[in-house]
């Protein structure tokens, strides 16, 4: 038998992740006890009754972590892909200069963050 | 709130685990205890000192601190249950899931302690929830609550999770029982076992 085809290593990997979940669930389920009582499904509120509602509404200055996350993690991501293949034949200055260009773009987010004062620790 | 709930039931493997299953699923259920620490009072210094270094609990297999009732199985009362608090306790021990274990500790949850003639303390944790494993003192020394881990983890062994154990456990004091004299000299085993 030859090498195994990579596609195929991952789908077997992804069938025995599913296969090992069910298997645990299956497990609990036949294992563990059901009593439910009254007290037992009301909401958690250390020990007292309940009040208003689950849901709260955030302050909107709080966006600017999503928008560094954005910034980085997004950058990151697409970087390491593209670090693995420059070196090869068939890629050269061209690819450098697209990765240049989306850095650019990024760069003036990050410059937009950097007037604002949001990159200084206090 | 007219909904019917169903009676309680574990898992059909559970339920007719043969004797091997059944002592291996007591012997992880005895030594991964997760503890809802109850702390009202001075017995709480206790227990604090008994899951640091010196004493430590953890090595039990108890891990403290669960962050909240549904996430623990055993349950340890240290301190005075004032008649404001018992509906609490009463709430939190509800909302932890089944097998669960309350371990009394310290005279003030035991039977009232020392303000056992208070007209705001409830005289034992036992009187709203049903406790498996009593340690006395005022406070108690953390070795005591070793002691008593050691106790419940006995019991656990001998133990046999089942629906009806569940539903004995929920039934509430029968008028004989709440009414019994004390235990004299001569006495006959603990005060108040737990569903009996």
């Amino acid at each position: 038998m030859g090498p195994v085809p990579p596609y195929v290593v991952v789908g077997l990997v992804v069938l025995a992740g599913v296969a090992l979940f069910l298997a645990g669930s299956l497990g609990t389920a036949l294992l563990r006890p059901h009593a439910p009582t009254a007290d037992k499904l009301t909401t958690y509120e250390s020990g007292v009754d309940p009040v208003g509602e689950g849901w709260a509404q955030a302050n909107v200055r709080y966006y600017l972590y999503a928008y560094l996350y954005v910034v980085f993690a997004v950058d990151a991501m697409y970087l390491l892909p593209w670090a693995t293949v420059l070196r090869l034949p068939g890629f050269g200055w061209r690819t450098l200069a697209e990765m240049g260009i989306f850095l650019g773009v990024l760069g003036v987010g990050l410059a937009y963050a950097w007037r604002r004062g949001v990159l200084r620790w206090l | 709130m007219a909904v019917d709930l169903p009676a309680p039931r574990v898992g059909p493997l559970a339920e007719a685990a043969p004797r091997p299953l059944r002592l291996v699923l007591n012997w992880g259920r005895r030594y991964s205890l997760w503890v809802f620490n109850f702390g009202l009072a001075c017995c709480a210094i206790e227990f604090i000192a008994a899951s640091m270094a010196r004493h430590d609990f953890i090595r039990l297999g108890v891990i403290p601190f669960a962050p909240g009732p549904r996430q623990a199985d055993l349950m340890i009362v240290s301190g005075t249950v004032t008649d404001k608090m018992a509906p609490a306790i009463k709430r939190l021990y509800e909302q932890m899931p089944e097998p669960k274990y309350v371990i009394s500790f310290g005279a003030c949850s035991n039977s009232g302690g020392p303000y056992w003639d208070s007209y705001c303390v409830t005289k034992g944790v036992d009187q709203i929830i049903p406790a498996d494993v009593y340690v006395p003192g005022c406070p108690p020394r953390p070795e005591a609550l070793l002691h008593g881990i050691l106790r419940l983890q006995e019991k656990i062994a001998a133990e046999q999770v089942s629906g009806a154990a569940i539903a004995q456990r929920r039934r509430p004091a029968s008028a004989a029982q709440l009414t019994r004299p004390l235990v004299g000299p001569g006495g006959s085993g603990p005060l108040r076992p737990a569903g009996s």
